[in-house]
């Protein structure tokens, strides 16, 4: 292993643009490689999400054709999910992990790469399917059958081949994350001394390990169902599309989790040195990020409670779904002590941090309501749907990536970034989010049902104010790239520490050199000890000056 | 940690216990409720809101309370107290969304549970001989109480069919076929729910109920209306690029109303299928079949009884 580690590092000792277009097994290259194309991916689906709700301020399908709609919606799911959040979870992982833990690289460099480069060719692969005949996937990103076997059959099986490609790469991924996480901790770290996005990494790659071979299972039979004519799903063959969803479900309800479980990691590392205060409850919030994984394994059916699932299992489902409600407030309660009585320094990934908790809580509240089959059964597949998982997945998990971003981006460009564009960017963000997301929850309740391109006129009030809000965050892209881009070239050294925050990546230059660390680094304390005597360490002070004064034994 | 006085967190709890009950009771977010289940699930919804504005509320309150009480005064480098966690306090927050979550599953339960939920004919998944007996269509799993066919109030017992992009009703008993659903006020109505192609999904939404049609399976649901009205059929479940327009419409009526409709769309009635000149043949015996023409063209009777004893026995061959 450590041959493999040297001579890869030993070709590219100095970073050049060019790196990042290549098969580079560097962890933070291909962090970077990640993120780039999360983002590129998340412009190009938030533009679809445009469309969408243009088409929807009137109630005809008068700005693009109901099938056009359908795979603009489809696309949109399908990207903002697998192209944007998860890949943008990956992109963290893979930058962060084994500076967190203090290693040089992943503990697969190689299988890093090849994981990461399956993503954009899944990704353009799925872009170029509004070309085929047919044109692109149209049976939402559910793609239930029999539906997905009738409509576009080209695009649905390149829509199948681009998840594939992207799940793979996912499970590639996580094998890197549970074994860098395990076995290549500097020696001094325990688990319990180790930084809480390194847990929700943890139990992030559980997930995905355990569920995702499932949906790719459904799919290749999905896929044989449509090009060689088999009857898996197929009704008309004696299969039972009720099966699919069983499968499709017992992957996709966890990936919710495999999407927020990150940028739970990633707040509880923000909150913390933005406010000045060690974690409230460490283990309590590592060990809820494990309950939450295991939790979200058993509770796929409560996708299904309309779907002619017996009365036994959705009570079952119901009571499971109910539970993750324990280990979510546990992790939101802690996060709110965490900030409680500390020096809040209220900068862009301050505002992220906190906007995630006052959005996030939101999605949480609909999310238990969802679980009672009661009422579950009037509100399923309607906009009330909608409103509560974007509140989950943009109000929590897209305002934890923005936290992280802002977090962490003097770390990845040695630059600080602008505070005021960052400001502007969180408060069209925040307010978009709610102007687009609140009023669904009541059109969901009136009864208006997803996933259409036309529907009954009295819902227009409601439909114009979500459009109104999708169009708010839209132009919160504006500043977010001004932002990127001003302050890569023009904005402020940030020196190895800006924040003056604890963890082992923080230890290193900004950016890191090629091999993370001059020296071995020591954990002079722990990943949280604000308030201690624990002496900081910051970019006057060099890591010798430290070790000295800790006194240290030499490696 | 700092803690506002005792009195102050007493009056700003009771303030948000009162709001939440208020507004758990006025929100006024669901459309009517035609039935008595959808009260039911008016009810539960109505207590997961008191619960769930009491929460946002407390959450909210204290990150806005954090954002102005605890901001960095600016040049200041110092950090906040070393505070690392409160056992007592994570039991307490840990303890109290359990019991809240019991509760919750205990009230859905029986909610459940009164909507028929748990009802061994529409819930349980049918058993081998049900399946023997319905050997093309896998019966099961509904939900909604439709009453007993032997009680003094039986239900109406409609058909339903999902197709792409319509629904359609057969009324078995009387023989009616309608793209509208008209249903007597405080009748127990059972739906027969049927997909030809896709999934669907039968939703009114003034019922709170919901039922995928599953092609392959036959789902189904009950309900009693108890308010007359017009209320949209929605399909719920994406069918297709025009599934939005994929509506109808149900009518709950007056019984009197309800029987002049009956009356008004009987199909003909079967003592005039003499005289009807298209007869479906599929039923009819060769000889049947071929008594009017061996008239008209003078062949006797036992020639043709004949013909078609031989012809049966060709086939049989």
């Amino acid at each position: 292993m450590t041959i493999t580690l040297e001579s890869t590092h030993a070709t590219h000792k100095e970073r050049k643009w060019t790196d990042y277009f290549t098969f580079c097994t560097d962890h933070k290259v291909i962090g970077i490689q990640y993120l780039v194309t999360s983002f590129a991916f998340y412009f190009i689906g938030g533009a679809f999400a445009e469309v969408l709700r243009t088409e929807l301020a009137t109630p005809d399908p008068d700005f693009v054709s109901p099938e056009l709609y359908n795979q603009f919606m489809t696309m949109h799911g399908t990207i903002m999910i697998f192209l944007w959040i998860v890949p943008a979870g990956a992109a963290f992982a893979n930058y962060l992990i084994p500076l967190m833990v203090g290693a040089e690289d992943m503990a697969f460099p190689r299988l890093n790469a090849v994981a990461f480069w399956l993503t954009p060719p899944g990704g353009i692969l799925l872009l170029g399917s509004f070309f085929v005949d047919g044109g692109a996937a149209q049976s939402g990103w559910t793609s239930y059958p029999p539906l997905s076997l009738i409509s576009g059959k080209w695009g649905e099986e390149i829509w199948i081949l681009s998840v594939l490609l992207i799940g793979t790469s996912s499970i590639l991924g996580s094998i890197n994350f549970v074994t860098t996480i395990l076995k290549m901790r500097i020696k001094d770290m325990d688990l319990h001394s180790m930084p809480l996005f390194c847990w929700a990494m943890l139990a992030t790659s559980a997930l995905i390990l355990l569920s995702t071979p499932v949906l790719a299972a459904a799919l290749v039979l999905l896929s044989f169902d449509l090009i060689a004519g088999t009857s898996f799903f197929n009704p008309t063959g004696g299969g039972d599309p009720v099966v699919y969803q069983h499968m499709f479900w017992f992957y996709s309800h966890p990936a919710v989790y495999i999407m927020i479980l990150p940028f739970f990691g990633v707040i509880s590392e923000v909150l913390p040195v933005h406010s000045r205060k060690p974690v409230f409850g460490y283990r309590a919030i590592a060990y809820s990020s494990l309950a939450i994984s295991f939790l979200g394994l058993i509770v796929w059916a409560h996708h299904m409670f309309t779907s002619g699932t017996p009365g036994w299992l959705r009570m079952f489902f119901m009571a499971a779904t109910m539970l993750i409600a324990v280990p979510t407030g546990i992790k939101i309660f802690g996060w709110c002590a965490t900030i409680w009585g500390g020096k809040i320094n209220l900068n862009t990934a301050m505002l992220f941090g906190i906007g995630f908790l006052a959005t996030f809580v939101m999605g949480g509240l609909t999310g238990v309501m969802l679980s009672s089959v009661p009422f579950d059964i009037h509100v399923h597949d309607t906009y009330f749907v909608v409103g509560h998982f974007h509140y989950v997945l943009f109000g929590g998990a897209g305002m934890g990536l923005f936290a992280g971003f802002y977090h962490w981006f003097p770390k990845m460009t040695g630059r600080m970034i602008n505070e005021t564009l960052g400001k502007i960017h969180f408060a069209l963000i925040f307010i978009g989010i709610n102007v687009t997301f609140l009023p669904m929850h009541e059109l969901g309740l009136l009864g208006m049902n997803r996933r259409i391109a036309l529907y009954d006129i009295q819902f227009q009030p409601i439909n114009i104010i979500c459009t109104v809000g999708a169009y708010i965050l839209g132009l919160s892209a504006l500043p977010f790239i001004i932002n990127v881009l001003w302050s890569l070239v023009k904005g402020e050294a940030a020196g190895r520490n800006p924040w003056r925050a604890y963890t082992l990546e923080w230890q290193t230059s900004s950016p890191p050199a090629i091999e993370n660390f001059e020296e071995e680094p020591v954990l002079w304390a722990g990943p949280y000890d604000y308030g201690t005597d624990s002496e900081l360490i910051d970019e006057e002070e060099s890591v010798d000056d430290l070790l000295a004064a800790v006194g240290s034994p030499s490696k | 940690m700092k803690i506002p006085s005792n009195i102050i967190t007493l009056i700003i709890g009771v303030l948000i216990t009162l709001i939440s009950l208020w507004y758990g009771q006025n929100h006024g977010l669901m459309p009517v409720a035609a039935s008595e289940d959808a009260k039911q699930v008016d009810n539960i919804f109505n207590f997961m809101m008191t619960i769930a504005t009491g929460l946002f509320l407390i959450v909210e309150g204290v990150l806005i309370y954090c954002v102005i009480a605890f901001r960095r005064v600016k040049g200041d480098q110092s950090d906040g107290p070393s505070i690392e966690g409160n056992v007592p306090l994570e039991i307490l927050w840990t303890a109290i969304p359990t019991v809240i979550v019991f509760i919750l599953a205990i009230y859905s339960f029986e909610v459940y549970n009164e909507l028929g939920g748990l009802d061994p004919i529409t819930s349980r998944d049918s058993s081998p001989q049900q399946i023997a007996m319905h050997s093309h269509h896998q019966v099961a799993l509904g939900i909604g109480i439709y009453g007993d066919e032997n009680s003094n109030n039986p239900p109406l017992i409609v058909d339903v069919q999902g197709m792409q992009y319509a629904w359609i009703f057969t009324y078995p008993q009387t023989g009616i076929v309608s793209g509208e659903l008209h249903v007597p006020k405080d009748r127990p109505v059972r739906l027969n729910i049927k997909a030809t192609d896709v999934l669907h999904a039968f939703w009114v939404p003034q019922l709170r109920l919901k039922q995928d049609a599953i092609p392959g399976r036959d789902s189904i649901l009950g309900f009693t209306s108890n308010l007359e009205g017009n209320y949209p059929i929605v399909c719920a479940e994406l069918c297709g690029a025009y599934h939005g327009g994929m509506k109808s419409v149900l009518y709950v009526e007056s019984p009197e109303t309800y029987a002049q409709w009956e009356e008004a769309n009987k199909p003909v009635q079967e003592a005039s299928l003499d005289e009807t000149v298209a007869v479906n043949t599929k039923n009819l015996s060769d000889g049947q079949y071929l008594a009017p023409y061996a008239q008209e063209m003078g062949i006797q009777p036992e020639t043709l009884a004949q013909l078609t004893s031989q012809h049966q026995h060709s086939g049989h061959l």
